[in-house]
């Protein structure tokens, strides 16, 4: 295990998000950990990727036709982060470091841009792995947690080289022993100019001091019930450091902009509270993961009653606002 | 315009869904079309319905799967919806295909419609809801060595000028992307809200002929697709415990602080 090479995509690398952590966490698990970024990291990025023992960085270097005003100068037209252009900087990476393993975190956009790179190694592929290990024969190894959380699939990676997208929550990030001195180095990348424009492209702003929902360790989500008003879900939310949540009609209704469920953030947290939330199959499908679930719900009957460890019958407006002062009480604040 | 929709048969979420021998159980009775690729049918429903009349009357919506025979279930629903041609590839050969024997076998009905006309878009679901992968319509894009449109909330198509503009919203940003046709575009779950198939579609989708085709119609290599060409292998697939009996109270004035106390007799806080 100790000569295997580890790549794990960093990407963006103007900050190390604790999903990414997770992976140099497995990685080290796995041998030698190297990342692949597709612009410069800063200097605090440097210093996390040697507190957790990344000794290089291969740094793509991308023609004016990826990079519009090379430098970073033109980020609206920024052609860097689509899948055609990460995937052919994984691949080269591979080449280059005679990788054994890539590992990348479970967002659309990297699951499409490791899937296009395994495709062009001829590389195996798991999709949303929630552990990684090697089997007897030092194979690598992902596990599932499939249909709603209701099954475990294990499934053995036959090729060489083995591609997995790693969901949030699979280990708890821990550092290095001993912290390395990470080297940059540059990688040249043969891509084709995209055959897709991009006409522009909005980076979404991060709400300060709240964990996102992709890797938050504890998520408080509001649906249908909350009747629009997301205050007492805030309000436990931040008595937790939680990261908000809520479900796709929310959503619909304008209510919040992001939702738990299969086809929106699939969250797999330490511990889940849905507030207000029936419990559908499309909700379910995005959160049944969870380790601990706790609802509260007016409706005796609701589904997520089925699916939860602890339940309260009541109204949310009454109980969060409850728990939040009795949180911050037992904490002393 | 020819359109394509690669469509697939799943069980359904709201029923029994699980593994035998470490396969995916895939019952009838339970079967269904992928509700997300109800999304992709709209979409390519509604782009011909834009388009003039003449170009509207040649024009194609292909549905395409890649199943054992069941899966007519979900071509049928295709032709409830309105789409004219339904396709089913099917073959011993392509049981236990992986993302890439998926995409060789679709890729290769794709380019078979081509030898007949040119088929302007690939249309696909953002995911199908049995595996969630979501990587199928990126692979085909690096397959057909087209440019790709993924996870796309909205659509313009320019006819005249053969170009189609998505928007869509990743993790980190949101993106207003553009590609020339012919492309390969995935549409979110946002993107339109699928139509409820008329009793005359119904009607008439009962006697649709769906054309099965095998593998070796599409000139495709046993060993690379199925168990045989797969590049990793399910090895477990067992269902998790259930969750022991859940702890409820009904709240007379004291449920937020036995929810908070739940939390610090459980460390969670």
């Amino acid at each position: 295990m100790t000569n295997r090479t580890i790549l794990v995509l960093l990407d963006p690398a103007t900050e190390v998000r604790s999903s990414t952590l997770e992976l140099f966490t497995i990685a080290r698990s796995l041998g030698r950990v190297e990342a692949v970024t597709l612009e410069a990291p800063t200097i605090d990025v440097l210093a996390q990727l040697g507190a957790y023992g990344v000794e290089t960085v291969h740094q793509a270097e991308l023609s004016a036709a990826v990079v519009p005003g090379a430098g970073g100068g033109d980020a609206e037209h920024d052609a860097r982060h689509l899948t055609s252009v990460v995937a052919a900087t994984l691949a080269a990476a591979v080449r280059r470091t005679d990788a054994d393993v890539v590992l990348a975190p479970a967002t659309f956009a990297a699951k499409e841009a490791a899937a296009v790179a395994a495709y062009q190694l001829g590389a195996g592929l798991v999709i949303d792995a929630a552990g990684v290990s090697e089997d007897d024969q030092g194979r690598i190894v992902g596990t599932k947690r499939v249909f709603a959380g209701s099954w475990d699939t294990a499934s053995v990676v036959t090729t060489d080289v083995a591609v997995l997208t790693v969901r949030a929550n699979a280990v708890v990030p821990s550092p290095a022993p001993s912290s390395v001195s990470t080297i940059v180095e540059g990688l040249t990348v043969e891509v084709d100019p995209p055959s897709v424009r991009v006409v522009s492209r909005t980076v979404k702003e991060r709400v300060a001091g709240r964990p996102s929902l992709e890797e938050a360790a504890v998520v408080v989500a509001g649906g249908r019930g909350t009747d629009g008003d997301f205050g007492p879900v805030d309000d436990l939310a931040d008595a937790l450091g939680a990261a908000v949540g809520a479900t796709r009609d929310a959503v619909f209704e304008g209510w919040f902009d992001q939702y738990v469920g299969q086809t929106g953030v699939t969250v797999a947290p330490r511990l889940y509270i849905g507030a207000g939330i029936s419990g559908a199959p499309h909700h379910r499908g995005g959160m049944q993961a969870s380790q601990v679930i706790v609802a509260v719900n007016s409706d005796p009957e609701a589904p997520i009653f089925e699916i939860c460890d602890f339940a309260v019958v009541g109204d949310l407006a009454d109980v969060l606002p409850q728990a939040a002062a009795a949180i911050r009480a037992h904490r002393g604040e | 315009m020819r359109i394509v929709v690669a469509v697939k048969y799943v069980p359904d979420i709201n029923g029994p869904r699980g593994f035998e021998d470490c396969r995916v159980v895939r019952d009838p009775e339970s079967g269904t079309l992928n509700e997300l690729d109800e999304n992709a049918v709209e979409a390519a429903l509604r782009l011909v319905e834009s388009l003039p009349d003449d170009e509207r009357e040649a024009s194609e919506v292909v549905a395409l799967t890649v199943a054992p025979a069941d899966a007519d279930i979900a071509l049928r629903k295709a032709y409830q919806m309105g789409v004219d041609r339904g396709i089913r590839v099917t073959d011993d050969a392509l049981a236990g295909s992986d993302y890439f024997g998926t995409t060789a076998a679709l890729a290769a009905a794709v380019r078979r419609l081509e030898a007949e006309a040119p088929v302007d878009l690939v249309i696909t679901g953002m995911a199908a809801l049995d595996g969630l992968g979501s990587v199928v319509p990126a692979l085909l894009a690096a397959e057909l060595g087209r440019p790709q449109l993924t996870l796309a909330k909205r659509l313009e198509l320019d006819a005249a000028a053969g170009l189609l503009r998505v928007t869509r919203e990743t993790d980190d940003a949101t993106e207003v992307l553009e590609a020339p046709l012919p492309a390969v575009l995935s549409v979110s779950d946002t993107a339109n809200r699928p139509r409820f198939p008329n009793f005359k579609l119904i009607m008439a989708a009962r006697s649709k002929p769906v054309e099965a085709w095998s593998a070796a119609d599409l000139g495709l290599d046993p060993a690379a697709v199925g168990t045989a060409g797969a590049r990793t292998t399910t090895t477990v697939a067992e269902p998790r415990p259930p969750r022991p009996e859940v702890e409820l109270v009904v709240d007379k004035g004291q449920g937020g602080t036995a929810l908070a106390e739940f939390l610090i007799r459980n460390e969670l806080v």
